[in-house]
């Protein structure tokens, strides 16, 4: 019996575990390493319209338990990546997620319409948290009002469902998760990066050309988790929970806050293999912690805390 | 190909000040073939230091299954480093990246190689790979004072071997261009790893002859899945093609990427 498969708006997943945008590319590096097949789903990086460069180097800057990157959404643009790397991935047996980025809605629009009709595209992430752009990105990701429109026009035009990525640089999370939820979407992925700065001791510049970064890695981890925990128990769309996770029980205690499903981005860096690692370790263990299904741990903490209170009223 | 293995660590020495040259042996090192490809060290477990750090192989000896590196304890993560001992076993990812092309020199061609600081390390392998092949090589090897010179005895049985140091107290005082101005050599074909503005004054200086550059930069994957370290390309300056150091270099023709 399989006791990993997770089903969500588009998406049959072999298991809930996949890599993140940005983390892994269009897959074709990490296929030298192991089988693209076994992983539960891909998200690709971030696509425009046009093919975009990106922000000076330094990129990344080490920080602890985590790291800063201002990578700036590079990527080759919405027909090589339509035309070369979706094709490319149709050789494996996995759903891909597209991640859409924009500097304006209409970027997103077009992205959203041309991308989703690629035939292994099963879902679309709607990036609306890039903090390292900037025009587009977090602004569509810190306004409630303007998140939902966004969110209202991509559904419209879009052949698969919307999952919309939120960021964690606002002051409400569940308020911009609602606003979303309004707007349409089919699901939420959270969360992007935190903004954050490492300073050059000798030159004393920001030591990322972008001056600010991302922060991303094991030192997210509560924040994501809070996030998902206080979102979850808000809205009813499905969560693909992400940040620090690079282990079997980081997997649990996502789903545990109310994540169904889970991505893996900066641990790839680390550990290549950590997604098949990852899926490894997982059946054993979920029966360890006495569960049959993979799915029986989504919102446990939230959950017992329920039936707790009431036995107690 | 690229592989993952745990390393473990034969010999750790002190080469000079700071300088440590480290060998490890695994079965990775049979899939090492070109010089001036570099691994991906996980170099502690856990998050002290979290990401991996690139570093140059400098000799790959294949009867042993070993490969030797050379590096200079300066963070965090290579202090880290210098304090593994023969028995430890370190996480290496790798051979990664395209090295120098050895075949662009011709027997009896004259290779000049050039290298500054922890930029000459992987000159030591493309020698040895250059003169086995019967091309004649000289180095000129650039440091900062005398007390950080290292391998210098190695190369000169190579070849012809200069030093420069930024303050006199080995070789020429100045940098490795002042070397090659004062000597005048001829060569077919010019191999450098350093710093950056060292690379440029380079590809400066040899418009027409060839040259290839060993460049460096801040990574994350190293393997060209998260955009971390690109570059422009010479041909579009300015516009969106790129060019991935860990994964299309470390090593570039001169003028194929913007320095
Ligand atoms: C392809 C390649 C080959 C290299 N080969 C050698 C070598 O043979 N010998 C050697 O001594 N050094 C080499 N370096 C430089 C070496 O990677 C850095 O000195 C090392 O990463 C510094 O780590 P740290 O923890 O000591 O320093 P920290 O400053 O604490 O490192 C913080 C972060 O910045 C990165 N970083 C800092 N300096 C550099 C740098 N110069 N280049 C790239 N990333 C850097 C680190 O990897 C880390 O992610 C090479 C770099 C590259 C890109
Ligand atoms: C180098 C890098 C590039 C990223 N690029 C993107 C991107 O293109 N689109 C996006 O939505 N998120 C991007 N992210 C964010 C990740 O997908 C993920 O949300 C975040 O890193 C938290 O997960 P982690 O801690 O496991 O890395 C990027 C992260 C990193 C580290
Ligand atoms: S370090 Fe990730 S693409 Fe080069």
């Amino acid at each position: 019996m399989n006791s990993l498969n997770v089903s969500l708006p588009g998406l049959e997943l072999k298991n809930p575990i996949m890599p993140a945008s940005g983390c892994f590319g269009f897959g074709r590096e990490f296929s030298q390493l192991y089988d693209l097949s076994q992983l539960g789903a891909i998200m690709i990086k971030a696509t425009t319209f046009e093919p975009r460069f990106g922000n000076p180097t330094p990129r990344v800057a080490e920080t602890s338990a985590g790291m800063l990157n201002a990578i700036g959404l590079q990527n080759p643009g919405l027909e090589k990546v339509v035309n070369e790397e979706l094709v490319w991935l149709e050789q494996f047996d996995v759903p891909i997620i597209a991640n859409v980025a924009g500097s304006q809605e209409e970027d997103y629009v077009v992205v959203a319409k041309k991308i989703s009709a690629s035939p292994n595209v099963h879902a679309l992430e709607l990036n609306i948290s890039c903090p390292n752009v900037k025009t587009g990105g977090i602004a569509f990701g810190t306004i409630p009002e303007i998140a939902k429109n966004l969110t209202k026009k991509v559904k419209e035009v879009s052949e698969v469902p919307v999952y919309v990525k939120l960021s964690p640089n606002v002051t409400n999370i569940v308020e911009m998760a609602k606003a979303v939820e309004d707007g349409g979407a089919d699901g939420l992925t959270m969360i992007n990066t935190l903004v954050g700065m490492r300073i050059d001791l000798k030159t004393g510049n920001p030591i990322l050309a972008n001056r600010t970064g991302g922060l991303s890695g094991p030192a997210i981890k509560p924040v994501a988790l809070r996030m998902i925990y206080e979102v979850s128990q808000q809205v009813s769309l499905p969560i693909i929970g992400m940040g620090g996770i690079e282990s079997a029980e980081d997997v649990i205690e996502y789903l545990y806050a109310g994540a169904s499903a889970v991505a893996v981005g900066t641990a790839n860096f680390v550990d290549p293999y950590v997604c098949p690692k990852i899926i490894g370790e997982l059946p054993e263990l979920i029966g360890k912690l006495g569960y049959e299904h993979i799915s029986e741990c989504t919102g446990r903490s939230w959950k017992k805390h329920e039936k707790a209170a009431h036995y107690c009223s | 190909m690229i592989r993952q293995e745990h390393c473990k660590v034969i010999s750790q020495i002190k080469l000079a000040e700071n300088i440590y040259e480290l060998t490890l042996q695994g079965e990775l090192v049979h899939e090492m073939k070109e010089p001036g490809q570099f691994v991906h060290l996980k170099i502690s477990e856990g998050y002290d230091p979290m990401l991996r750090r690139p570093i140059s192989i400098a000799e790959i000896l294949p009867d042993e299954s070993q490969f030797k590196m050379i590096y200079r304890a300066e963070g965090r993560g290579t202090a880290l480093l210098s304090e593994k001992k023969p028995g430890d076993y370190t996480d290496v990812l790798g051979p990664l990246g395209n090295g120098f092309p050895i075949s662009e020199a011709g027997r009896e061609e004259t290779a000049l190689l050039v290298g500054g600081g922890i930029g000459v390390p992987p000159l030591y392998e493309l020698s040895n790979q250059l003169v086995n092949r019967g091309v004649k090589v000289i180095h000129i090897l650039g440091f900062q004072s005398a007390s950080a010179v290292f391998y210098e005895d190695k190369f000169a049985m190579l070849g012809e071997t200069y030093l420069a140091t930024a303050d006199g107290s080995a070789g020429t005082k100045g940098f490795v261009t002042d070397v090659i101005n004062g000597l005048k050599i001829n060569f077919d074909v010019l191999y450098s790893c350093g710093p950056t503005p060292m690379l440029k004054a380079l590809e400066n200086q040899f418009p027409h002859k060839k040259v290839f550059l060993s460049l460096e930069e801040r990574m994350g994957c190293g393997i060209g899945a998260c955009f971390a370290c690109v570059c422009h390309t010479g041909d579009d300056p300015d516009g969106y093609s790129y060019k991935k150091v860990c994964s299309d270099g470390p090593v570039f023709k001169a003028g194929e990427v913007v320095l």
